[in-house]
């Protein structure tokens, strides 16, 4: 090349950090096409999460636990506090709630077959309830949605739980969407609809409002079915403190909130990344909501929202959760985004890891499509399989820190276990910087 | 005959002993007195029976109703026949919001006037008003008819689907992608069963029909808010 400086140096090229490329290339994307990008997953961008909080252990003023010998106990029970029929789980790790349509049939029944292996629950989603979840899951909430689509009296008697959704914290205060291209004949059919259009589920339930009408969609769900489900109410992290407050008063068994990093089917990646707050910052908030309310462990608390190790799952309930969710992880150990498809992924102009366009029904893996060839790639038995270890493992790795820190039961990890790495994280999770017995608006003490 | 007080006996046990009422029973005739606008009077009947409410009810009353013909002397409260899936309801007074929301099935008669959100996500009920209804009615109505033999409120079939919509008075507005259609003869025919079916005297001829544009049905900016 023609050095037409004489030989002096030159700066550099440097990228903005404002205008990044990826910025960059989403703003020639929707200048060329006139429509926000929808897209499936959870939060891309990095926010305050439990990697930012680590467990003490023990010293000599807490004695551990032997590993592998010594019981340290996983199950949980949720909605003891008005239902006739509560559901007892072996481990605090359930399967969070995805549609069919979103997801295969075969993809369910894998969903199904893991969570009962591993003696948890599975969630139905929009769209209703499929034999393939229904026949292979032997505890399976029923999601009670705004849609309503495929709700029956019958399916909300077949169900173990009911879940009433209020948000989700992909998009808290957002309805769905299901693109056309995944309307198949059967999906078209469960949701009364015409095959080949979107499908918009609404953002508010369409006959109950605030939380006095709540209370009495409450009594008219439980009249129907006997008093015999757990009634949970599951809202998006916008406002921790008083949905949890809102949905005890309106008469929940189970309050089941979702962080900001939360997956979904098919959301504007607007919304996913802009809207709702991480789950580090909602817990503390949700458990003291109980506390006030004297009904911490009564009514049972569910979180999810970017869980994927024991360590997340121990973290989580040292907070004060009573169990988690997972979504994104389920799938990915199902087959999600595996490499192995990694020619595919480059011919959809994506890579494996970042695919995420879930909403085109083209997934290489056959999980999130309704399409037969692709679906017919996606082994139910085994990916039942594969689920069953993961949940496995995040159970050892959680039993494994809770008999470090000395617990024979997950649920008596505590805040007291825990240190925070940030101060962002200390301040959310009410929790000490390491090295320090103080965080952000820690009560007696100045900012 | 069977004679339900409810005031004295309580919801709980109305509800299960409806419940309790096999497809062949011989209990077939329930009267339910003082409901005192109560809430979920009536909820997830599953059998050929018929219940007469003597009075108003709250919320939801024969919510997710299935066979069963329920029949309100009275007024009720919001969300009535919600998520109906098959059966009859029909009110004697007026209903408040959400009338049928949901509905699945089944034909949800309205003798008075209907509020807001009549009809809301309907998908496959028939639901019949004889006098008016109010704003927002049938949003996102998905299948099934809708019969007004008053006049419609504001944003009527605002983002509808494949239900179909039957007014007689005026509409004072038309929601997103909802318009008026030409009623041919098949349309005149379904009405007139409907018309029968909700006991009502109207002429078919005097209605208009209203339905989707469809322009909302596959995502395009231009037609985004
Ligand atoms: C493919 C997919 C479909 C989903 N569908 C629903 C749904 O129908 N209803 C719902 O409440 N949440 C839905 N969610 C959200 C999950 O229930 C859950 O809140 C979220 O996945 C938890 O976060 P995680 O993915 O980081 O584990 C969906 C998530 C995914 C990934």
């Amino acid at each position: 090349m023609k050095d037409d400086h004489n030989g002096a140096p030159r700066t550099v090229p440097i990228q903005s950090a404002t205008f990044s490329n990826p910025v960059n290339a989403e703003i020639r994307r929707a200048a060329a096409t006139g429509i926000y990008d929808i897209r499936g997953g959870g939060a891309k961008r990095k926010v305050p999460h439990f990697d930012d909080l680590l467990f003490l252990g023990a010293s000599i003023s807490r004695y551990p636990l032997e590993g592998y010998r010594e019981k340290c106990e996983t199950s949980v029970t949720l909605g003891s506090r008005f239902a006739k029929n509560p559901i007892q789980l072996d481990i605090p790790v359930t399967i969070a709630g995805m549609s069919f349509g979103a997801l295969s049939g075969p993809a369910k029944e894998a969903l199904g077959r893991g969570a009962t292996m591993a003696g948890t629950s599975t969630t139905t989603g929009d769209g209703g309830m499929t034999e393939e979840e229904r026949g292979h899951s032997n505890k399976l909430v029923y999601q009670y949605l705004p849609s309503r689509y495929g709700m029956n009296p019958d399916d909300l008697r077949r169900a173990d739980a009911i879940e009433i959704v209020v948000g989700q914290g992909a998009k808290p205060g957002g309805g769905g969407m299901l693109l056309g291209q995944k309307i198949s004949d059967r999906v078209a059919e469960m949701r009364n609809l015409p095959k080949g259009i979107d499908q918009r589920s609404a953002c508010r339930h369409p006959d109950w409002t605030g939380p006095d009408d709540l209370e009495i969609k409450i009594l008219e769900l439980r009249e129907i079915t006997n008093w015999e489900k757990p009634i949970y109410i599951k809202v998006g992290g916008a406002r921790p403190y008083f949905d949890t407050t809102l949905a005890v008063k309106a008469g929940a068994d189970v309050v089941v909130l979702d962080g900001m990093q939360g997956g979904t089917a098919a959301t504007q990646d607007v919304f996913i990344e802009h809207v709702g707050q991480p789950i580090l910052a909602c817990i503390r908030e949700a458990v003291r909501a109980l506390q006030d309310l004297d009904m911490h462990r009564e009514v049972q608390l569910v979180v999810s929202g970017g869980i994927r190790t024991g360590a997340d799952v121990a973290k989580a309930m040292a907070l004060g959760a009573d169990a988690v969710a997972i979504g994104t992880a389920a799938l990915i150990a199902l087959g999600d985004n595996d490499p192995k498809w990694e020619a595919e992924y480059n011919a959809l102009g994506t890579t494996a890891g970042a695919y995420d366009d879930w909403q085109e029904g083209r997934d290489p893996a056959g999980i999130t499509t309704q399409d037969p060839e692709l679906m017919a790639r996606f082994d139910p038995v085994e990916g039942g399989r594969r689920l069953n270890n993961y949940l496995k493992v995040l159970t050892l790795e959680a039993q494994t820190i809770a008999r470090a820190c000395g617990k024979n039961h997950l649920h008596n990890l505590e805040p007291e276990d825990l240190c925070a790495l940030t101060l962002e994280a200390a301040a959310m999770a009410k929790i000490p910087l390491a090295g320090t017995d103080w965080y952000p608006g820690k009560p007696g003490t100045s900012y | 005959m069977q004679t339900f007080d409810l005031e004295a006996q309580g919801l709980r046990e109305l509800n299960s002993s409806l419940h309790a009422q096999a497809s062949d029973t011989n209990q077939t005739h329930w009267e339910i007195v003082n409901p005192k606008g109560s809430h979920a009077i009536a909820v997830g009947l599953d059998a050929p029976i018929e219940v007469n409410v003597r009075g108003s009810t709250g919320y939801y009353c024969a919510g997710m109703n299935k066979q069963a013909t329920v029949h309100v002397h009275g007024s009720v409260g919001p969300g009535t026949a919600e998520n109906m899936m098959s059966g009859m309801v029909v009110v004697e007074g007026d209903a408040s919001q959400y009338a049928g929301a949901t509905g699945h099935g089944g034909t949800l008669v309205i003798k008075g006037n209907a509020s807001s959100r009549c009809g809301i996500s309907m998908k496959g009920i028939d639901i019949i008003v004889h006098g008016n209804i109010g704003h927002m009615s049938a949003f996102m109505a998905q299948s099934g008819n809708l019969v007004v033999c008053g006049d419609a409120g504001e944003a009527l079939g605002d983002s509808l689907y494949e239900a179909r919509l039957f007014v007689r008075g005026s509409v004072k507005s038309l929601g997103a992608d909802c318009i008026e259609k030409e009623m041919r003869p098949e349309h005149i025919a379904i009405l007139e069963e409907l018309l029968e079916r909700g006991g009502c005297d109207a002429k078919a001829s005097e209605f208009k029909r209203y339905g989707s544009a469809r322009k909302l049905y596959n995502f395009n900016i231009d037609n985004a808010y």
